[in-house]
Protein backbone atom coordinates (compact mmCIF):
# COMPACT_ATOMS: atom_id res chain seq x y z
CA UNK A 1 0.00 0.00 0.00
CA UNK A 2 1.46 3.71 -0.88
CA UNK A 3 1.30 6.51 1.21
CA UNK A 4 -0.94 8.30 -1.49
CA UNK A 5 -3.58 5.55 -0.70
CA UNK A 6 -3.29 5.33 2.77
CA UNK A 7 -2.39 9.01 4.58
CA UNK A 8 -1.40 8.60 8.36
CA UNK A 9 -4.49 10.17 9.60
CA UNK A 10 -7.20 11.92 7.30
CA UNK A 11 -8.47 14.55 8.83
CA UNK A 12 -11.52 13.18 8.82
CA UNK A 13 -10.16 10.96 11.05
CA UNK A 14 -9.82 13.74 13.52
CA UNK A 15 -12.36 16.21 12.56
CA UNK A 16 -14.58 15.26 15.35
CA UNK A 17 -12.27 13.52 17.73
CA UNK A 18 -10.65 17.11 18.15
CA UNK A 19 -13.85 18.17 19.99
CA UNK A 20 -13.23 15.77 22.60
CA UNK A 21 -14.03 17.54 26.25
CA UNK A 22 -12.25 15.03 28.82
CA UNK A 23 -13.83 16.33 31.79
CA UNK A 24 -16.73 16.01 30.46
CA UNK A 25 -16.00 12.19 29.76
CA UNK A 26 -15.46 11.84 33.82
CA UNK A 27 -19.52 11.95 34.12
CA UNK A 28 -20.67 11.31 30.83
CA UNK A 29 -22.05 7.79 30.25
CA UNK A 30 -20.76 5.33 28.21
CA UNK A 31 -22.31 5.20 24.49
CA UNK A 32 -23.50 1.76 23.66
CA UNK A 33 -20.79 -0.26 21.35
CA UNK A 34 -21.18 0.52 18.06
CA UNK A 35 -22.92 -2.80 16.05
CA UNK A 36 -21.25 -4.58 14.02
CA UNK A 37 -22.15 -2.78 10.41
CA UNK A 38 -24.04 -5.38 8.33
CA UNK A 39 -21.67 -5.50 5.47
CA UNK A 40 -18.47 -6.04 8.06
CA UNK A 41 -20.36 -9.01 10.03
CA UNK A 42 -18.50 -11.33 7.47
CA UNK A 43 -15.61 -9.45 7.31
CA UNK A 44 -13.02 -10.95 9.76
CA UNK A 45 -10.02 -9.18 10.60
CA UNK A 46 -8.90 -11.65 12.57
CA UNK A 47 -10.06 -15.61 13.13
CA UNK A 48 -9.16 -18.38 15.55
CA UNK A 49 -10.11 -22.26 14.64
CA UNK A 50 -9.11 -24.68 17.28
CA UNK A 51 -5.78 -23.33 17.95
CA UNK A 52 -4.01 -24.46 21.16
CA UNK A 53 -0.34 -23.46 22.43
CA UNK A 54 2.00 -24.67 24.78
CA UNK A 55 5.54 -23.75 25.91
CA UNK A 56 7.93 -26.09 25.31
CA UNK A 57 7.06 -29.23 26.74
CA UNK A 58 4.77 -27.83 29.26
CA UNK A 59 0.85 -27.89 29.55
CA UNK A 60 -1.07 -26.24 26.96
CA UNK A 61 -2.02 -23.02 28.01
CA UNK A 62 -4.35 -22.37 25.58
CA UNK A 63 -6.56 -25.03 24.61
CA UNK A 64 -9.12 -25.27 21.22
CA UNK A 65 -9.54 -21.74 21.30
CA UNK A 66 -11.79 -20.49 17.84
CA UNK A 67 -13.56 -16.91 17.55
CA UNK A 68 -12.97 -14.37 15.22
CA UNK A 69 -13.23 -10.48 15.38
CA UNK A 70 -14.94 -8.67 12.60
CA UNK A 71 -14.03 -5.45 11.29
CA UNK A 72 -15.36 -2.19 13.30
CA UNK A 73 -15.85 -4.48 16.43
CA UNK A 74 -15.68 -3.36 19.98
CA UNK A 75 -15.11 -6.55 22.38
CA UNK A 76 -13.23 -7.42 25.84
CA UNK A 77 -11.11 -10.08 26.47
CA UNK A 78 -11.44 -11.03 30.40
CA UNK A 79 -10.50 -13.78 32.55
CA UNK A 80 -8.32 -14.69 36.05
CA UNK A 81 -4.81 -13.67 35.96
CA UNK A 82 -2.57 -16.29 34.35
CA UNK A 83 -5.24 -17.55 32.17
CA UNK A 84 -3.17 -16.65 29.47
CA UNK A 85 -4.67 -13.32 27.94
CA UNK A 86 -1.30 -12.12 27.19
CA UNK A 87 -0.54 -14.68 25.41
CA UNK A 88 -3.25 -14.64 23.00
CA UNK A 89 -2.77 -11.05 22.68
CA UNK A 90 0.64 -12.48 21.44
CA UNK A 91 -0.93 -14.55 19.18
CA UNK A 92 -3.18 -12.08 17.59
CA UNK A 93 -0.06 -9.63 17.39
CA UNK A 94 1.93 -12.60 16.13
CA UNK A 95 4.75 -12.84 18.43
CA UNK A 96 3.97 -16.29 19.02
CA UNK A 97 3.19 -19.49 16.65
CA UNK A 98 0.37 -21.68 17.87
CA UNK A 99 1.12 -25.43 18.50
CA UNK A 100 -1.85 -25.95 16.91
CA UNK A 101 -4.84 -24.82 15.15
CA UNK A 102 -5.43 -22.35 12.26
CA UNK A 103 -4.96 -18.62 12.97
CA UNK A 104 -6.29 -16.26 9.86
CA UNK A 105 -4.99 -12.77 10.02
CA UNK A 106 -6.13 -10.22 7.09
CA UNK A 107 -7.11 -13.18 5.39
CA UNK A 108 -3.38 -15.06 5.23
CA UNK A 109 -2.79 -18.35 6.88
CA UNK A 110 -0.27 -17.01 9.49
CA UNK A 111 1.72 -20.35 9.13
CA UNK A 112 2.09 -18.92 5.61
CA UNK A 113 3.35 -15.70 6.74
CA UNK A 114 7.04 -15.34 6.61
CA UNK A 115 9.65 -12.96 8.28
CA UNK A 116 9.39 -10.33 5.65
CA UNK A 117 5.61 -9.85 5.64
CA UNK A 118 5.52 -9.78 9.00
CA UNK A 119 6.32 -6.09 9.62
CA UNK A 120 3.53 -4.71 7.06
CA UNK A 121 1.13 -6.81 8.81
CA UNK A 122 1.82 -5.52 12.16
CA UNK A 123 1.64 -2.16 10.84
CA UNK A 124 -2.25 -2.50 10.59
CA UNK A 125 -2.63 -3.75 14.11
CA UNK A 126 -1.95 -1.04 16.69
CA UNK A 127 -0.85 -2.68 20.33
CA UNK A 128 -1.01 -0.94 23.60
CA UNK A 129 1.34 -2.77 26.11
CA UNK A 130 0.94 -3.16 29.74
CA UNK A 131 3.98 -1.51 30.37
CA UNK A 132 3.30 1.39 27.80
CA UNK A 133 6.88 0.48 26.29
CA UNK A 134 8.03 3.96 25.39
CA UNK A 135 11.77 4.70 25.03
CA UNK A 136 12.65 6.58 27.50
CA UNK A 137 15.13 8.68 25.33
CA UNK A 138 12.82 10.04 22.78
CA UNK A 139 10.53 12.42 23.26
CA UNK A 140 6.64 12.10 23.65
CA UNK A 141 6.59 13.52 19.93
CA UNK A 142 8.92 11.12 19.01
CA UNK A 143 7.55 7.88 20.73
CA UNK A 144 4.53 8.81 18.71
CA UNK A 145 5.93 9.03 15.28
CA UNK A 146 8.26 6.01 15.94
CA UNK A 147 5.99 3.63 13.88
CA UNK A 148 6.47 6.21 10.55
CA UNK A 149 9.81 6.88 11.08
CA UNK A 150 10.82 3.09 10.92
CA UNK A 151 9.07 3.06 7.95
CA UNK A 152 11.27 5.84 6.06
CA UNK A 153 8.94 8.30 6.51
CA UNK A 154 10.32 11.96 5.80
CA UNK A 155 9.29 13.86 9.45
CA UNK A 156 7.73 16.81 7.38
CA UNK A 157 5.18 14.47 6.05
CA UNK A 158 3.89 13.69 9.13
CA UNK A 159 4.78 15.74 11.46
CA UNK A 160 1.18 17.86 11.69
CA UNK A 161 -0.69 14.72 11.89
CA UNK A 162 1.10 13.57 14.96
CA UNK A 163 0.60 16.74 16.33
CA UNK A 164 -2.93 16.30 16.19
CA UNK A 165 -3.50 13.04 16.91
CA UNK A 166 -1.14 13.96 20.75
CA UNK A 167 -3.53 17.08 20.69
CA UNK A 168 -6.31 14.09 20.44
CA UNK A 169 -5.04 12.35 23.00
CA UNK A 170 -4.62 15.55 25.52
CA UNK A 171 -1.12 15.50 25.45
CA UNK A 172 -0.53 18.85 22.82
CA UNK A 173 1.28 20.30 25.58
CA UNK A 174 3.82 17.59 26.62
CA UNK A 175 4.81 16.37 23.51
CA UNK A 176 8.37 17.49 23.86
CA UNK A 177 8.82 15.89 27.08
CA UNK A 178 10.32 12.78 28.24
CA UNK A 179 8.42 9.81 29.47
CA UNK A 180 9.89 9.06 32.49
CA UNK A 181 8.96 13.06 33.26
CA UNK A 182 5.17 11.68 32.13
CA UNK A 183 2.55 10.47 34.69
CA UNK A 184 1.27 6.80 34.06
CA UNK A 185 -1.91 8.27 32.39
CA UNK A 186 -0.51 10.13 29.81
CA UNK A 187 2.44 7.29 29.18
CA UNK A 188 -0.77 5.30 28.08
CA UNK A 189 -2.22 7.78 26.42
CA UNK A 190 1.21 8.22 24.22
CA UNK A 191 0.86 4.38 23.82
CA UNK A 192 -2.36 4.45 22.49
CA UNK A 193 -1.15 7.28 20.16
CA UNK A 194 1.67 5.35 18.79
CA UNK A 195 -0.74 2.25 18.29
CA UNK A 196 -2.82 4.56 16.55
CA UNK A 197 -0.54 6.75 14.81
CA UNK A 198 -0.53 4.17 11.63
CA UNK A 199 -4.14 4.31 11.69
CA UNK A 200 -4.39 0.25 12.33
CA UNK A 201 -7.60 -1.65 11.40
CA UNK A 202 -7.67 -3.28 14.85
CA UNK A 203 -6.29 -1.93 18.28
CA UNK A 204 -5.40 -4.28 20.79
CA UNK A 205 -4.91 -3.02 24.44
CA UNK A 206 -3.34 -5.58 27.28
CA UNK A 207 -4.50 -4.30 30.28
CA UNK A 208 -4.67 -0.18 29.55
CA UNK A 209 -6.44 0.78 32.54
CA UNK A 210 -4.15 -1.49 34.97
CA UNK A 211 -2.05 1.07 35.83
CA UNK A 212 -4.14 4.10 36.17
CA UNK A 213 -6.98 5.46 38.54
CA UNK A 214 -10.67 4.85 38.40
CA UNK A 215 -11.24 8.48 37.42
CA UNK A 216 -8.43 7.97 34.08
CA UNK A 217 -9.83 4.41 33.12
CA UNK A 218 -12.90 5.89 32.32
CA UNK A 219 -11.43 8.39 30.07
CA UNK A 220 -9.57 6.13 28.30
CA UNK A 221 -12.41 3.57 27.89
CA UNK A 222 -13.76 6.72 26.49
CA UNK A 223 -11.10 7.32 24.07
CA UNK A 224 -11.03 3.54 23.10
CA UNK A 225 -15.26 3.27 22.30
CA UNK A 226 -14.54 6.63 20.08
CA UNK A 227 -11.70 5.16 18.21
CA UNK A 228 -14.19 2.53 17.55
CA UNK A 229 -16.72 4.50 16.77
CA UNK A 230 -14.48 6.26 14.06
CA UNK A 231 -14.09 2.48 12.43
CA UNK A 232 -11.42 0.45 14.44
CA UNK A 233 -11.96 -2.51 15.85
CA UNK A 234 -11.30 -2.87 19.34
CA UNK A 235 -10.08 -6.06 21.79
CA UNK A 236 -9.34 -4.63 25.56
CA UNK A 237 -7.86 -7.53 27.97
CA UNK A 238 -8.31 -6.68 30.82
CA UNK A 239 -9.28 -8.17 34.55
CA UNK A 240 -11.09 -5.13 35.94
CA UNK A 241 -15.03 -6.66 35.96
CA UNK A 242 -15.95 -3.04 36.62
CA UNK A 243 -14.66 -1.50 33.82
CA UNK A 244 -16.64 -4.08 31.43
CA UNK A 245 -19.67 -3.06 33.40
CA UNK A 246 -19.83 -0.08 31.97
CA UNK A 247 -20.17 -0.65 28.52
CA UNK A 248 -22.09 -2.95 26.55
CA UNK A 249 -19.81 -5.00 24.37
CA UNK A 250 -19.14 -8.53 23.48
CA UNK A 251 -17.13 -10.39 26.01
CA UNK A 252 -14.40 -12.91 25.64
CA UNK A 253 -13.49 -14.75 28.89
CA UNK A 254 -10.46 -16.91 29.00
CA UNK A 255 -11.03 -19.69 31.64
CA UNK A 256 -8.68 -22.85 32.39
CA UNK A 257 -6.97 -22.13 28.35
CA UNK A 258 -10.45 -22.17 26.94
CA UNK A 259 -12.41 -19.73 25.74
CA UNK A 260 -16.03 -18.65 26.41
CA UNK A 261 -17.68 -15.91 24.14
CA UNK A 262 -20.73 -13.79 25.38
CA UNK A 263 -21.91 -11.76 22.65
CA UNK B 1 29.24 31.70 -31.35
CA UNK B 2 27.20 34.66 -29.31
CA UNK B 3 23.86 32.47 -29.46
CA UNK B 4 25.94 29.39 -29.09
CA UNK B 5 27.92 31.06 -25.99
CA UNK B 6 24.65 32.01 -24.43
CA UNK B 7 22.93 28.32 -24.90
CA UNK B 8 25.37 26.65 -23.26
CA UNK B 9 25.57 29.42 -20.43
CA UNK B 10 21.89 29.46 -19.64
CA UNK B 11 22.34 24.89 -19.96
CA UNK B 12 25.22 25.47 -17.53
CA UNK B 13 22.79 27.95 -15.29
CA UNK B 14 20.13 25.73 -15.70
CA UNK B 15 22.10 22.21 -14.28
CA UNK B 16 24.07 24.96 -11.51
CA UNK B 17 20.37 25.56 -10.18
CA UNK B 18 19.20 22.09 -10.32
CA UNK B 19 22.45 20.42 -9.00
CA UNK B 20 21.57 23.34 -6.33
CA UNK B 21 18.32 22.88 -5.96
CA UNK B 22 19.17 18.80 -5.00
CA UNK B 23 21.92 19.80 -3.17
CA UNK B 24 19.51 21.94 -0.72
CA UNK B 25 16.77 19.83 -0.40
CA UNK B 26 19.38 16.55 -0.08
CA UNK B 27 20.60 19.55 2.94
CA UNK B 28 17.44 19.87 4.14
CA UNK B 29 16.37 16.55 4.91
CA UNK B 30 19.74 15.48 6.49
CA UNK B 31 18.30 18.27 8.61
CA UNK B 32 15.49 17.45 9.22
CA UNK B 33 16.11 13.62 9.82
CA UNK B 34 19.28 14.75 12.38
CA UNK B 35 17.05 16.89 14.06
CA UNK B 36 15.55 14.17 15.87
CA UNK B 37 16.86 12.05 18.47
CA UNK B 38 18.78 8.86 17.43
CA UNK B 39 16.75 5.93 17.79
CA UNK B 40 19.42 3.94 19.13
CA UNK B 41 20.36 5.91 22.84
CA UNK B 42 22.85 7.42 23.50
CA UNK B 43 25.94 5.58 25.41
CA UNK B 44 25.19 4.23 28.48
CA UNK B 45 27.83 3.19 31.24
CA UNK B 46 28.21 -0.31 29.54
CA UNK B 47 28.78 1.53 26.31
CA UNK B 48 31.54 3.82 27.48
CA UNK B 49 32.98 0.56 28.83
CA UNK B 50 33.11 -0.40 25.58
CA UNK B 51 34.32 2.03 23.92
CA UNK B 52 37.32 2.86 26.82
CA UNK B 53 37.68 -1.09 26.13
CA UNK B 54 38.46 -0.53 22.50
CA UNK B 55 40.49 2.03 22.71
CA UNK B 56 42.43 0.08 24.87
CA UNK B 57 42.54 -3.00 22.95
CA UNK B 58 43.15 -0.98 19.91
CA UNK B 59 46.23 0.89 21.72
CA UNK B 60 48.12 -2.47 22.81
CA UNK B 61 47.09 -4.05 19.15
CA UNK B 62 48.94 -1.82 17.40
CA UNK B 63 51.89 -1.08 19.69
CA UNK B 64 51.81 -5.05 19.00
CA UNK B 65 52.23 -4.50 15.24
CA UNK B 66 54.54 -1.65 15.78
CA UNK B 67 56.80 -3.77 18.01
CA UNK B 68 56.70 -6.36 15.39
CA UNK B 69 57.45 -4.21 12.21
CA UNK B 70 59.92 -2.65 13.96
CA UNK B 71 61.81 -6.58 14.95
CA UNK B 72 61.26 -7.25 11.48
CA UNK B 73 62.60 -4.27 9.74
CA UNK B 74 65.88 -4.16 12.09
CA UNK B 75 66.40 -7.52 11.69
CA UNK B 76 66.52 -7.15 7.95
CA UNK B 77 68.57 -4.64 8.09
CA UNK B 78 71.13 -6.27 10.17
CA UNK B 79 71.26 -9.09 7.94
CA UNK B 80 71.73 -6.66 5.04
CA UNK B 81 74.28 -4.35 6.66
CA UNK B 82 76.39 -8.32 7.26
CA UNK B 83 75.66 -9.20 4.00
CA UNK B 84 76.68 -6.30 2.29
CA UNK B 85 80.76 -7.03 3.63
CA UNK B 86 83.16 -9.49 3.28
CA UNK B 87 86.41 -9.38 5.50
CA UNK B 88 90.02 -10.31 4.16
CA UNK B 89 92.33 -11.31 6.46
CA UNK B 90 96.10 -11.60 5.87
CA UNK B 91 97.94 -13.11 8.97
CA UNK B 92 101.59 -11.59 9.55
CA UNK B 93 104.62 -14.55 8.96
CA UNK B 94 108.18 -14.51 8.63
CA UNK B 95 109.04 -12.66 5.25
CA UNK B 96 105.99 -12.11 4.16
CA UNK B 97 105.66 -8.36 2.52
CA UNK B 98 102.37 -7.49 4.23
CA UNK B 99 101.89 -4.22 1.82
CA UNK B 100 102.92 -6.29 -1.37
CA UNK B 101 100.30 -9.30 0.27
CA UNK B 102 97.62 -6.58 0.82
CA UNK B 103 97.43 -5.15 -2.46
CA UNK B 104 97.96 -8.51 -4.28
CA UNK B 105 94.41 -9.32 -2.46
CA UNK B 106 92.69 -5.92 -3.07
CA UNK B 107 93.27 -6.41 -6.61
CA UNK B 108 92.28 -10.15 -6.84
CA UNK B 109 88.89 -8.86 -5.15
CA UNK B 110 88.42 -6.14 -6.75
CA UNK B 111 88.55 -7.76 -9.61
CA UNK B 112 85.37 -10.20 -9.01
CA UNK B 113 82.23 -9.33 -10.83
CA UNK B 114 79.68 -8.24 -7.24
CA UNK B 115 82.51 -6.44 -5.51
CA UNK B 116 81.21 -2.42 -5.65
CA UNK B 117 84.70 -1.47 -3.86
CA UNK B 118 87.68 -3.27 -1.49
CA UNK B 119 89.57 -1.26 0.43
CA UNK B 120 92.33 -1.86 3.06
CA UNK B 121 92.48 -1.17 6.78
CA UNK B 122 95.13 1.59 7.16
CA UNK B 123 97.60 1.62 9.43
CA UNK B 124 95.78 4.49 11.61
CA UNK B 125 92.81 2.89 11.67
CA UNK B 126 94.03 -0.48 12.68
CA UNK B 127 95.80 1.15 15.44
CA UNK B 128 92.52 2.78 16.51
CA UNK B 129 90.83 -0.54 16.33
CA UNK B 130 93.25 -2.20 18.97
CA UNK B 131 93.71 1.06 21.16
CA UNK B 132 90.96 -0.34 23.39
CA UNK B 133 93.11 -3.32 24.15
CA UNK B 134 96.91 -1.93 23.34
CA UNK B 135 96.40 1.68 24.25
CA UNK B 136 97.33 4.44 22.69
CA UNK B 137 100.59 5.81 20.51
CA UNK B 138 101.06 2.08 18.95
CA UNK B 139 103.18 1.12 16.27
CA UNK B 140 101.58 -1.49 14.39
CA UNK B 141 104.78 -2.65 12.58
CA UNK B 142 106.53 -3.26 15.69
CA UNK B 143 103.66 -6.25 16.62
CA UNK B 144 102.26 -9.19 14.38
CA UNK B 145 99.39 -7.60 13.60
CA UNK B 146 96.81 -8.96 10.84
CA UNK B 147 95.52 -6.65 8.48
CA UNK B 148 92.27 -6.17 7.14
CA UNK B 149 91.04 -5.38 3.65
CA UNK B 150 87.01 -4.13 3.60
CA UNK B 151 85.22 -6.27 0.79
CA UNK B 152 81.87 -4.17 -0.13
CA UNK B 153 79.51 -6.43 -1.42
CA UNK B 154 76.07 -5.62 -4.30
CA UNK B 155 73.89 -7.85 -1.93
CA UNK B 156 71.61 -8.18 -5.51
CA UNK B 157 74.87 -9.85 -6.99
CA UNK B 158 77.27 -11.39 -4.91
CA UNK B 159 80.37 -12.61 -5.73
CA UNK B 160 81.63 -15.75 -6.17
CA UNK B 161 83.43 -16.63 -2.88
CA UNK B 162 84.76 -20.00 -3.24
CA UNK B 163 86.89 -19.35 -6.41
CA UNK B 164 87.67 -15.74 -5.03
CA UNK B 165 88.87 -17.92 -1.80
CA UNK B 166 90.65 -20.56 -3.89
CA UNK B 167 92.89 -17.50 -6.15
CA UNK B 168 93.61 -15.72 -2.55
CA UNK B 169 94.77 -19.44 -0.87
CA UNK B 170 97.24 -19.41 -4.43
CA UNK B 171 98.16 -15.77 -4.20
CA UNK B 172 98.71 -14.59 -0.81
CA UNK B 173 98.76 -18.41 0.94
CA UNK B 174 98.08 -16.36 4.56
CA UNK B 175 95.32 -14.61 3.64
CA UNK B 176 91.38 -15.82 5.02
CA UNK B 177 88.85 -14.45 3.28
CA UNK B 178 85.01 -14.35 5.56
CA UNK B 179 82.26 -13.46 4.22
CA UNK B 180 80.54 -13.11 7.03
CA UNK B 181 77.96 -16.18 6.10
CA UNK B 182 78.06 -17.88 9.59
CA UNK B 183 76.96 -14.46 11.05
CA UNK B 184 74.44 -14.38 8.26
CA UNK B 185 73.33 -17.99 8.71
CA UNK B 186 72.83 -17.02 12.42
CA UNK B 187 70.96 -13.79 12.01
CA UNK B 188 68.65 -15.08 8.91
CA UNK B 189 67.76 -17.86 11.85
CA UNK B 190 67.09 -15.27 14.38
CA UNK B 191 65.23 -12.56 12.67
CA UNK B 192 63.07 -15.23 11.35
CA UNK B 193 62.48 -16.89 14.79
CA UNK B 194 62.00 -12.92 16.02
CA UNK B 195 59.42 -12.13 13.39
CA UNK B 196 57.44 -15.02 13.43
CA UNK B 197 56.90 -14.97 17.47
CA UNK B 198 55.94 -11.70 16.70
CA UNK B 199 53.54 -12.65 14.30
CA UNK B 200 52.35 -15.06 17.04
CA UNK B 201 52.34 -12.57 19.34
CA UNK B 202 50.56 -10.06 17.14
CA UNK B 203 47.92 -13.40 15.87
CA UNK B 204 47.26 -13.46 19.67
CA UNK B 205 46.70 -9.89 20.69
CA UNK B 206 44.41 -9.60 17.46
CA UNK B 207 42.44 -12.53 18.20
CA UNK B 208 42.30 -11.17 22.03
CA UNK B 209 41.29 -7.86 21.06
CA UNK B 210 38.46 -9.04 18.71
CA UNK B 211 36.59 -11.10 21.44
CA UNK B 212 37.14 -8.75 23.89
CA UNK B 213 35.30 -6.04 21.51
CA UNK B 214 32.75 -8.76 20.86
CA UNK B 215 32.22 -9.24 24.06
CA UNK B 216 32.23 -5.09 25.04
CA UNK B 217 29.69 -4.70 21.94
CA UNK B 218 27.30 -7.51 23.38
CA UNK B 219 27.49 -6.37 26.84
CA UNK B 220 26.53 -2.53 24.95
CA UNK B 221 24.04 -4.27 23.33
CA UNK B 222 22.62 -5.61 26.10
CA UNK B 223 21.13 -2.78 27.19
CA UNK B 224 19.42 -2.05 24.22
CA UNK B 225 17.02 -5.42 24.49
CA UNK B 226 13.68 -2.88 25.02
CA UNK B 227 14.60 -0.74 21.98
CA UNK B 228 15.11 -3.54 19.67
CA UNK B 229 11.68 -5.11 20.76
CA UNK B 230 10.03 -1.93 20.95
CA UNK B 231 11.15 -1.17 17.25
CA UNK B 232 10.20 -4.78 16.08
CA UNK B 233 6.72 -4.26 17.70
CA UNK B 234 5.94 -0.98 15.83
CA UNK B 235 6.99 -2.16 12.50
CA UNK B 236 10.44 -1.98 12.08
CA UNK B 237 11.79 -4.16 9.77
CA UNK B 238 15.16 -6.59 10.58
CA UNK B 239 17.08 -4.52 8.39
CA UNK B 240 16.12 -1.42 9.28
CA UNK B 241 17.06 -2.06 13.15
CA UNK B 242 20.37 -3.92 12.64
CA UNK B 243 21.01 -0.72 10.29
CA UNK B 244 20.08 1.75 13.51
CA UNK B 245 22.39 -0.53 15.42
CA UNK B 246 25.32 -1.11 13.33
CA UNK B 247 25.88 2.50 12.13
CA UNK B 248 25.47 3.40 16.45
CA UNK B 249 28.03 0.82 17.09
CA UNK B 250 30.23 1.33 14.05
CA UNK B 251 30.79 5.15 15.39
CA UNK B 252 31.41 3.81 18.75
CA UNK B 253 33.72 1.57 17.88
CA UNK B 254 35.42 3.79 15.49
CA UNK B 255 35.34 6.00 18.48
CA UNK B 256 37.15 3.94 20.76
CA UNK B 257 39.78 2.25 17.77
CA UNK B 258 40.73 6.06 16.95
CA UNK B 259 41.45 7.12 19.94
CA UNK B 260 43.46 3.51 20.87
CA UNK B 261 45.55 3.90 17.33
CA UNK B 262 46.15 7.91 17.89
CA UNK B 263 47.87 7.01 20.87
CA UNK B 264 49.81 3.95 19.64
CA UNK B 265 51.31 6.45 16.29
CA UNK B 266 51.84 9.46 19.29
CA UNK B 267 53.66 6.76 21.18
CA UNK B 268 55.84 5.44 17.87
CA UNK B 269 56.29 9.39 17.00
CA UNK B 270 57.66 10.25 20.15
CA UNK B 271 60.19 7.59 21.09
CA UNK B 272 61.41 7.86 17.23
CA UNK B 273 61.59 11.72 17.91
CA UNK B 274 63.63 10.38 21.16
CA UNK B 275 65.93 8.24 19.13
CA UNK B 276 66.80 10.62 16.21
CA UNK B 277 67.61 13.30 19.53
CA UNK B 278 70.09 10.61 21.08
CA UNK B 279 71.74 9.52 17.94
CA UNK B 280 75.53 10.44 18.88
CA UNK B 281 74.83 9.64 22.88
CA UNK B 282 76.10 6.23 24.21
CA UNK B 283 72.03 5.13 25.34
CA UNK B 284 70.90 6.53 21.92
CA UNK B 285 73.62 4.49 20.17
CA UNK B 286 72.70 1.27 21.82
CA UNK B 287 68.98 1.53 21.18
CA UNK B 288 70.12 2.44 17.35
CA UNK B 289 72.17 -0.32 17.22
CA UNK B 290 69.39 -2.84 18.89
CA UNK B 291 66.10 -1.36 16.91
CA UNK B 292 68.07 0.99 14.04
CA UNK B 293 66.04 4.39 13.92
CA UNK B 294 62.79 3.12 16.49
CA UNK B 295 60.95 4.60 13.14
CA UNK B 296 57.86 1.88 12.07
CA UNK B 297 57.62 3.39 8.66
CA UNK B 298 55.05 3.70 5.95
CA UNK B 299 53.44 -0.11 6.75
CA UNK B 300 53.71 0.15 9.92
CA UNK B 301 50.87 3.51 9.92
CA UNK B 302 48.96 1.40 7.22
CA UNK B 303 49.21 -1.65 9.60
CA UNK B 304 47.47 0.88 12.60
CA UNK B 305 44.72 2.01 10.18
CA UNK B 306 44.16 -1.35 9.53
CA UNK B 307 43.64 -2.17 12.90
CA UNK B 308 41.17 0.72 13.76
CA UNK B 309 39.41 -0.38 10.35
CA UNK B 310 38.80 -3.29 10.79
CA UNK B 311 38.14 -2.92 15.10
CA UNK B 312 34.99 -0.66 13.99
CA UNK B 313 34.00 -2.77 11.34
CA UNK B 314 34.12 -5.74 14.10
CA UNK B 315 32.12 -3.56 16.23
CA UNK B 316 29.49 -2.93 13.67
CA UNK B 317 29.21 -6.38 12.51
CA UNK B 318 28.81 -8.30 16.49
CA UNK B 319 26.14 -5.32 16.96
CA UNK B 320 24.43 -6.13 13.29
CA UNK B 321 24.84 -10.15 14.86
CA UNK B 322 23.82 -9.40 18.05
CA UNK B 323 20.59 -7.56 16.65
CA UNK B 324 19.28 -10.33 14.24
CA UNK B 325 20.13 -12.74 16.69
CA UNK B 326 18.19 -11.51 19.60
CA UNK B 327 14.96 -10.73 17.02
CA UNK B 328 15.18 -14.23 15.89
CA UNK B 329 14.44 -15.10 19.92
CA UNK B 330 11.49 -12.74 20.27
CA UNK B 331 10.09 -13.72 17.19
CA UNK B 332 9.67 -17.30 16.70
Amino acid sequence: MNDASHPVLPTTYLHDALTINYEWWDTAPFPPAVPVPRQCRSVHVIRFENVGLRYGMGPEVLRDVSFHLPDKSFQFLSGPSGTGKTTLLRLLFMSLRPTRGLITIFGKDRSRITREELPHLRRRIGVVFQDFRLLDHLTTYENVALPLRVRGKEESSYRADVVELLRWVGLGDRMHVLPPVLSGGEKQRAAIARALVEQPRILLADEPTGNVDPQLARRLLHLMIELNRMGTAVLIATHDIGLMDQVDARRMVLSGGRLEIYD
Amino acid sequence: MTRASSGAGAIARSLAQRVSTAIGARWKRSLLRHGQTAIVPRENVAGRAMVLVIAIMTFLSCLTLGAVTLVRDTASTWQTQIAREATIQIKPAEGLDMGGALATARRIAASYHGVRDASIVSDTATARLLEPWLGPGLDINELPVPRLIIVTIDPADKPDFAAMRAELRQAVPNAILDDHRTWVDRLVAMSRTTVTIGMGVLALMLSATALTVIFATRGAMAGNGHVIEVLHFVGAEAIFIARQFRRHFLLAGARGAVAGGLVAVIVFVIVSWWSSRNIATPEGDQAAALFGTFSIGLSGYLGVALIVLLIAVLTAATSHVTVMAYLRRIEP
